[in-house]
This record gives structure tokens, sequence and C-alpha cells, in this order.
């Protein structure tokens, strides 16, 4: 069965690369458009990986992550952090909420294939 | 796999498109003195959002751009900058600036590089007097930083790192200038990362610089070696780096027990090589048996990527599902509740984007040329029927009502896919009027209404001159400075309203000023001195119809504003070309109002088809004022102007439809034809017509695409019998008449 990614972003252009490249790669994707789409998403279907930017409006990543990881069905669902802030400062954010990783906006199409790759297989 | 980035180029330029009018929107609002930070937060989401994708797609130059802005109101939103009406305006004038490049991408103009070059230094400006100099102070973060900078700058390309170290030459010891050029040139080929240079200013020491380059090593050996001491650089290639993913750019952090946990993210990075670095193994969800593998245990990836420890297996969303139900049976039944509650409060505003696709406009015009051939073919089909016994074909008849009901309908929602609202036109006035009153040292006000009024996209499109046009004029001749205002007894502030509305099966806007409004003898001098045909007891509007006369300006000096060389003249012949209309209503000392009424789309148009001899014609009923059949008597010959009929006291010129077309078999007595009288630009006439046959609503087809432009026709129409009527230009037409009857005097 295919994993499910949970692609989060407000940028229209990013979500349909990052949707289309892991289709390519045989991943389903489901797109939201912000943390909260994201949460109500998160809640109705099984993601295998949650991928999600941090500046968005109406819910954050930071904030999102957080209440993901208050919902035990995704106590251990790794969480990917996709953002052009990669300052320390938002790493140990980051971490201090529950993210599994980052990756640095902007990325190159196979690099997230190879890490989302590493990471749910 | 390569996967082709150009197929989301569209969707990001209209994306970052949208983002610039939010942010214009936005800064145009923001008053630097009380500002919320939720304004603030948005205008940097913008940014932000712009930079990201940006990046993401290869657009390094708005990327860089965006960045600079990005930076300043990063510092703005965390209040370690005072917003200042110049960073406002500095941020005003960057969005402008990447409007354009975003132009350039698109095929237009590209940007001048002194322009790009200018704002980015502005901004550096504006946010250098109090950014931390982060990059210098922390060595821990440095690195971090630096493959930021890689990542934000650099094409997303694979590159080779070199590392060269060499003493200076004398001479660049001497003079300074010499390595800045050096660096310059470095800079240009990739990015360069300064290790260790020497203490104090370039004194003789040991320099090592990290060059990430695509360029190739010899190249830049060629360039170093001209500043270092003979024989003392050292050069070494380090590896290469997918450079869109550079150092720093991805990482995994340790999770779930140690949630809250505060460690530093530095020190707890895992490295395992430039790209990718892991703080510990994801741990598996605690529900799952799934024996962790053995930690500490280095799996090998490629170049470019690795695990110092492995992922636990991975689990099956199904797997997890279940293991989750039976671990926390008591947790299961609240989630579920409140997932339904959430899920019904959010429904609405999460589907925003979801609930809208992005078509591309000619697919929609295809629609809409098809919807047209529908509507034609059905008009046959029902015309052919109208022969039959309704008793006999009952339910045919039934189908066609049918059919032509849908067909209404469809051709009516697909007319309203091209529909937008007007405030995508609006929307460029606050900045406008904003930008131009500063210049000419006048406070006005402006004030929008009915922005939410629909009209065809290609009419939105075209009337934004127009408008502009008009806006500026009201800004520049209508409001008067503030003294003379405080003087007439008018608030100091001027008032300038737009406001669209329907009237009518028409979309009406309207641009007012509470100015000084037209003055009347003024306008009546300047006409005579030109030297067109006035008289003192011409009426008002008639005298304001002389200011759309070609190069007609009463205004006292050339400002910057006005005398561009594009008069009302223009403007009213753009919005005539769009089937539309423009009056003034004006009063001395109070101010003035120009309404601009234009058809809901440019697809369809509600007709009137005549006769002249065999042809089929059609006159835009929007033209019409009347028809009347000549009594005897009523059309005279004037010299030098032909034919004239005189209606209810005025002299209207004839225009003989069989002369201009050349109509053979028509009817050239005008008292057993029609008159049809016509109005356009403010002048009557009368069209001389055989017959008057109904009306209809006709879509049109371009004569020019599938034939050639012919003077007095604007296009053509399928008619419901099959035949092929013309579309008459009636403006041209009046212009043909003329010339004809001058030709003839």
């Amino acid at each position: 069965m295919a994993k499910t990614v949970l692609a989060i972003d407000d940028s229209a252009s990013i979500r349909q690369m990052v949707a289309f490249t892991l289709k390519s790669s045989g991943y389903d994707v489901i797109e939201a458009v912000d943390g909260q789409d994201g949460l109500d998403k998160a809640k109705s279907k099984s993601v295998n990986l949650v991928l999600t930017d941090q500046n968005m409006p109406r819910m954050d990543g930071l904030t999102l992550i957080k209440s993901l990881r208050a919902m035990p069905q995704y106590k251990g669902t790794p969480i990917l952090m996709l953002t052009t802030e990669s300052s320390d400062a938002m790493k140990a954010q980051g971490k201090a909420v529950g993210a599994t990783g980052w990756l640095v906006k902007p990325f190159d199409p196979q690099k997230l294939v190879d890490v989302v790759k590493k990471v749910i297989g | 796999m390569a996967i082709d980035m150009s197929q989301f180029y569209q969707v990001f330029f209209e994306e970052t498109e949208e983002h610039l009018a939010n942010m214009e929107q936005l800064l145009l609002e923001t008053d630097p003195d009380d500002f919320d930070n939720e304004q603030m937060n948005a205008i940097f989401r913008s940014a932000h959002s712009i930079k990201g994708s940006a990046g993401t797609f290869g657009f390094q130059d708005l990327a860089q751009v965006t960045h600079e802005l990005e930076t300043m109101l990063d510092l703005v939103r965390k209040g370690e900058l005072d917003l200042t009406s110049e960073m406002v305006d500095a941020s005003l004038e960057a969005g402008d600036l990447l409007k354009m490049m975003l132009d350039a991408h698109r095929g237009g103009p590209a940007a001048a590089t002194e322009d790009i070059e200018f704002i980015c230094r502005h901004l550096r400006e504006l946010s250098g007097a109090q950014a931390p100099v982060k990059e210098e102070s922390e060595p821990v973060a440095s690195q971090a930083e630096e493959a930021i900078a890689t990542a934000e700058t650099s094409e997303a390309v694979e590159q080779n790192v070199f590392v060269a170290s060499f003493k200076l030459d004398a001479r660049a010891v001497v003079n300074p200038a010499v390595i800045e050029n050096m660096l310059e040139d470095l800079r240009e080929m990739g990015l360069v990362e300064i290790i260790t240079k020497p203490a104090g200013e370039l004194v003789e020491g040991v320099w090592t610089l990290k060059i990430t380059t695509a360029y190739a090593d010899s190249s830049l050996t060629e360039i170093i070696e001209y500043v270092a001491e003979h024989g003392s650089l050292k050069f070494e290639h380090e590896g290469a780096v997918q450079v869109s993913a550079a150092d720093g750019s991805f990482g995994l952090f340790n999770e779930g027990h140690e949630v809250g946990s505060t460690v530093a993210a530095a020190e707890a990075v895992v490295e395992e090589d430039d790209s990718f670095g892991l703080f510990e193994p994801v741990e598996a969800p605690a529900t799952v048996e799934a024996t962790p593998a053995p930690a500490a245990h280095v799996v090998a990836e490629d170049d470019s990527f690795g695990f110092f420890e492995p992922l636990p297996p991975v689990v099956e969303s199904n797997d997890q599902e279940l293991a989750v139900a039976e671990a926390s049976p008591a947790a299961v039944t609240p989630v579920a509740r409140a997932t339904a509650s959430k899920e019904d409060r959010a429904a609405k505003p999460a589907s925003n984007d979801a609930g809208s696709i992005r078509v591309g406009v000619e697919k929609v015009d295809q629609m809409i040329n098809l919807v047209g051939e529908l509507v034609i073919t059905q008009a046959m089909i029902a015309q052919s029927a109208s022969t039959l016994d309704p008793v006999i074909y009952e339910r045919l008849m039934n189908g066609i009502a049918q059919l032509e009901r849908n067909t209404r309908d469809l051709q009516e929602s697909v007319m309203s896919i091209r529909m937008m609202p007007i405030s995508v036109t609006f929307s460029r006035f606050p900045r406008v009027v904003r930008d131009l009153s500063r210049k000419l040292g006048k406070q006005v006000r402006l004030v929008m209404s009915g922005e939410s009024t629909e009209l065809d996209k290609g009419l939105i499109e075209r009337i934004a001159d127009p408008l502009t046009h008009l806006v500026r004029n009201s800004l520049d001749h209508g409001i008067e400075m503030p003294e003379k205002r405080l003087a007439a007894g008018k608030p100091e502030e001027g008032t300038i309203t737009l406001k669209a509305s329907h009237q009518s099966g028409n979309i009406v806007i309207e641009v007012g000023d509470d100015g000084g409004g037209l003055n009347r003898d003024r306008i009546l001098s300047k006409a005579r001195e030109r030297g067109l045909p006035v008289s003192d007891n011409m009426t008002d509007s008639e005298v304001w119809n002389l200011i759309f006369e070609a190069g007609f300006s009463t205004a006292d000096q050339i400002t910057e504003v006005s005398g561009r060389g594009v008069g009302m003249d223009v403007v009213r012949k753009n919005i005539t070309a769009m089937g539309g209309k423009v009056e003034i209503d004006s009063v001395y000392g109070v101010g003035t109002r120009i309404t601009v009424r234009l058809p809901l789309t440019l697809a369809i148009l509600d007709g009137m088809s005549i006769r002249v001899g065999h042809e089929t014609y059609i006159v835009p009923l929007n033209y019409v004022v009347e028809s009347l059949q000549p009594a005897p008597g009523q059309v005279r010959t004037i010299s030098g102007a032909g034919k004239v009929i005189m209606v209810r006291g005025d002299f209207l010129p004839v225009v003989p439809l069989h002369e201009v077309f050349n109509c053979h078999g028509a009817e050239t007595d005008y008292e057993r034809g029609i008159m049809v009288v016509m109005e356009s630009d403010g002048a009557k006439s009368a069209l001389f017509v055989d017959e008057l046959l109904g009306q209809y609503q006709v879509v049109i087809k371009s004569l020019e695409a599938n034939y050639r432009r012919v003077p007095g026709i604007s296009g053509a129409t399928i008619m419901g019998d099959g035949k092929v009527a013309l579309i008459l230009d009636v403006a041209s037409l009046m212009n043909v008449s003329k010339l004809m009857a001058e030709e003839a005097a």
C-alpha cells in the first residue's frame, strides 16, 4: 500500500510541486493549505508522514506540530518542517514541539524524495 | 527522477502576483505610527512566501530582493526595528520591482540591474542600522547560517566545494582594492566564505576561502593566483553539493518522549555529512510493537546523504491506527468527537483554496466559443422546427423548448466564469492616489465602493488604463491644493470616489471628486482657440464633451502627472472601443463626476437586426436611440453635409447604409425605408435601412481573426437561419459617412 504524506503549505506552487514530486515517486499525497486545514485533514485521514511549512496563515507549523503530537495517533508519526527559516532558534523550537526533522526551502525535488524515502521508506 | 519545474511556473507567477498585490494593499493601510502586529505579520508572510517559492523554482533574482525585504520586515515584526514611512515606501518600491521582475520572467522587459541593486542596498541600509551581526559573532551558528545563505541564493544544481588557502602577494598587501576585486570576482562565480583571514587590516598572513561554485577549479585558481604569493596557493576539492539542499538544509530531531526538551538544536545535531543530520533516531510509536533497530550503526548512503542511526521500521498507517485504538480505548472517543465538531466548523474556511481551480484563459475562451456555437445551432433547430405542426410534433417541440432553456443557462454560467470582480482593477488606486497626492502636496482620501461588481476579464484589463487616467486627472486637475480648499470653505482633505455598480445590463463606473469642477468659460475659450465649433448657448454637457476632443487640455501648467500625451480623447476612444460610453457631470466649485458605462461582456451583444437589400446587419442596441419612418420632406440635402433629416428640431446627418456598403436592390426612396437614430460619442446620426427585422442576442465572432478588418464593421455573427450577419461599428460608420459626404461635396 502506498504511503500517505500530508503536505501542508500555504503556497500553492510549492504544494503542487511537493505533491507532484511525491506522487511521481509513488506516494499518496494529501494537500492542506494551512495549519488548521492540515490539522483537520490529519484528524480525518491517516497519514504516514507530515510535511509542513512553518509560516502560514491561521495556524503556523509549530502550533500544528504541537497539536498533532498531542493526539495519540500522531505521537510517533514523522513530521518534517519544510521551511525557509532554519536558524538554530527555529530548530530548537521545532525540536521542542516534537518535529522529526527539517528541510530547508528552497530544496531540490530529488532531495525531498530522498529525505522522505529515508524517513518512511 | 527529473521534475520539470516549469510546469509549476504559471501557478507560481499567479501566486506571487497575489502575494504582491496583498502586500501592497496591506502596506498602503499601514500607518508607521500605529500598526498592529498581525498586519506586519501578514506583510512579512507574503514576502516570506514569495522568497520560499522563488528560490525553489529557481528565480534567484526574485528570491534575492524578497530576502532583503523579508530581513527588514522581520526585524520590524520582532520589534527590533521601528517602522518608518521610509520603510513603507521602500517596501512598496521593492514590490513594484518584484512585479517588474516577475513580468520579465514572463517575457516582459527586464528590470534594470541598477534598480535591483539600488533597492536591495536601500533595504539593507534600512534594516542594517540595527541588524544584529549574527554571522560573525556566533561561530557555532555560522555554519548553519552560511548554509542557509547557500540554499537561498544559488541555483538548484550540483556545485563543487573548494577550499583555497594562500598568502597574499606583496601588491595586494599594499593595495587593499586588489583583494576586494578578487573576492568580488569569486562571488560572481559562486558562494565565498572567508574561513580564516589575517588579523588586522590586510597584513601578511594566510587566507582560507571556502568556495561553492559551478565553475571549474582552473578558473578559480586563475583569479586567486593573481593576488596570491607565488607558490602559496593550496587548492582542494572538498566535494560536491546539491546547492539548493546544501549544508544544514535538512536534519532530524529526536522526538517522541522528549517533547518539550529545550536542548539547543545546534548541540544535539548528529551530523551525518554536509547535507543531512539526525538528532537521534526517530522513535517508534510507543504503541507499536516494533523493535528499534540497533543504534549507533552508520548506514552509509550516497555522497550527500546518510544516517548515523537507522530509522525505526516504517509502520503502515492501518496498523498504527489499530495499535492506538488498542492501547488507549478511552482516548479514542473524545478525539473522534472533537474531530467531527472541528470539521464542521473548519469546513468552509479550509476549502477556500481547495474549492477553486486555476484554468488557462484560452480554455475558458474556447468553451465560451463552443457554447456560442451551441447557441447558434440551437437557434437553427428552433427556426427549422417552427414550421412544423406543434400538435403532431409536440414532444419535439417540448424538447426544443427544454434545449433552449438549458442552452441559455449554460451560456450564462459559462460567461460567468470569465467574470471577475472589479476590485482587481480598483486595488491599484489606493497606491496611485497615495503616490500622486504626495507628489502634488495635496491631501486626498479615496473612497471606493462596489468593488465586488463583476465584469468580463477582457474588460477588466482594458478598463484599467482609462480609469487610472480619470483618477489621476481628478487628483491633478480636480482636487485643489489644501489652502485653496480651506479658503473655499471645503475640508482640507479632498475626496475621490470610485464606484462600480450594475445598472440595467451595464456596468457603471463612476469617478467623482469634490474638487474645483470644470470651468465652462475656460473650456469654451480654449475650444475657440483651437478652432472648434462652439457657441455660448451650448448645454453644459455639450461643453463638457469638448474636453474629449483630441489634444484638449485646460490645465494651466503641464505637470508631470498630466500632459503626458494621453488625453481624454484617448480615454473616450478606449471606452468606446469596449462598447462603452463616458459622461461628465460637473458643477463649478463643487466637483466633477465622470460616469463610464460598459457592457457586461464582450462576447455577447444585444443587437437589432436590419435589412438592406438582401443583406442583414446587426446594430448594437446600446447605440440605438429610436427609429422612425421619414415623412415627405423630412430629409433634405445640405451642400457640404450631404443628406440630413430633421428630428424634433435637430438636423441629423443621414447615413445611407446601401451607399456605404454598396448593397444592390436596396430601397433608395427615403420615405419608404426606416431611419434608425444612433448615438455615439455624443453625436447623433440617422442610419437609413430598408427594414427592421428584430432584436437578438448575438454571439460576436471576430471578423479580423477570420477575414480582415473592414471599416464600418466590428464583427460578425451567425443568425438562427445559419446566415452570417455583419455587426455594424457605429462610431466608425459615422466617420465613414462623413468622409463620403465630404468627398461628394
